[in-house]
């Protein structure tokens, strides 16, 4: 049974032609037989009819004036995408790709693929040793660090690039 | 004068240095912007400030424009983020102009049209006056989508929401711009049948 709210949606959906084909076709047919949703049809019908009588508001005689004033004194801003270097974007990603890749490939590696049993890559997996490369924690804050400091170097570089940018335009 | 010129090519001429070409685009969607901004702030000079302040802005950032979508549709996104700044600097809670709070400030702030209840108004003014007791978003949202001729897709487009959500959204404000209607403008609503 079609509660009062989900008639209204399904009408409401038909009114705005945002209901399919066969939603259309049924809601017509109920529209021909059903006076409850013929009422509430024609309700509705009023509702958006009135919306769309609605006026729109004026600004004051002067906003035109007042906003060409205003963009006298302006330049247009360079589009964002000029000043964004796609090489960089590109470079960063495939070094986190790379470093993915890597990491798989070790991870795959050591793996035995010969072992016959079905839990056997979860075992290994957990045998994967990465301390051969990671086997320090001086080692693994330097990292850090020098990644930070990538970063940190990375964004000067955007920042200044941007700057010149702006000058020049 | 550029006036008989679609939006893309008057864009195109500003970006080529024309400035005077943007008057055009502020006459031809003056009315349309202020109207969605004095439905969301509820004030006529707060709204032509918002209002202004978007034809600024949209100038300024013109060359992002890349014309994928209409210029409306990107135009009228400036006004919904210009829209929610001025209210957050109004320090009303807005929660992305969705809440009751908003609804009861938008509620308070036209008692004194009640007063006038009495008074037989136009189909016109009475809904008008409906519309600008529903809370910013419900207002918004209708505005939108039958004074500022965006379809549903565009519609959730400048709200940044999906089109189901649009939806959802459009048909819970015309309830209840059904339910303000039937509440205060009783007399004109019984007229209209």
């Amino acid at each position: 049974m079609d509660t009062q709210h989900n008639i209204e949606e399904r009408l409401w959906n038909f009114i705005d032609g945002s209901a399919t084909t066969d939603e259309k076709t049924v809601i017509e047919q109920l529209l021909e037989t059903d006076a409850a949703w013929k009422a509430k049809y024609s309700e509705l019908l009023q509702v958006n009819d009135l919306l769309k009588s609605s006026e729109l508001e004026a600004p004051s005689m002067r906003f035109s004036k007042n906003v060409m004033e205003e963009i006298s004194k302006l330049h247009i801003a360079p589009a964002t995408k000029t000043y964004i270097n796609n090489k960089i974007i590109w470079g960063i990603g495939f070094f986190f790709i790379a470093l993915l890749v890597g990491f798989l490939i070790y991870g795959f590696g050591q793996m035995e693929w010969t072992s016959g049993s079905e839990s056997s890559i979860s075992k290994n997996i957990s045998k994967i040793d990465l301390s051969k490369f990671f086997n320090n924690s001086f080692v693994n804050v330097f990292m850090m660090i020098n990644v930070i400091l990538g970063l940190f170097l990375l964004d000067n570089y955007l920042n200044s690039k941007r700057k010149a940018f702006r000058k020049e335009a | 004068m550029s006036t008989g010129l679609n939006d893309n090519e008057i864009i195109s001429e500003v970006l080529n240095g024309n400035q005077q070409a943007y008057a055009a685009l502020v006459n031809r969607y003056q009315n349309y912007v202020f109207t969605l901004c004095l439905r969301i702030v509820k004030g006529r000079e707060d709204a032509e400030e918002v209002a202004q302040d978007v034809f600024i802005k949209a100038y300024k950032y013109l060359a992002d424009f890349r014309g994928a979508a209409k210029f409306t549709t990107w135009l009228y996104t400036i006004v919904n983020n210009t829209c929610i700044s001025f209210l957050r600097k109004k320090k009303l809670d807005i929660h992305s102009l969705d809440n009751e709070k908003v609804f009861e400030v938008a509620d308070s702030q036209d008692s004194g049209m009640r007063a006038n209840l009495v008074e037989q108004k136009s189909r016109v003014s009475m809904v008008n006056e409906a519309i600008g007791l529903l809370s910013p978003a419900d207002a918004e949202i209708i505005t939108l989508f039958y004074k500022a001729e965006q379809s549903l897709e565009e519609t959730a487009q400048v709200l940044g929401i999906e089109v189901n959500a649009a939806k959802v959204r459009l048909h819970r404000a015309r309830t209840r711009l059904k339910e303000k209607m039937e509440t205060y403008f009783i007399e004109e609503v019984r007229n209209l049948n």
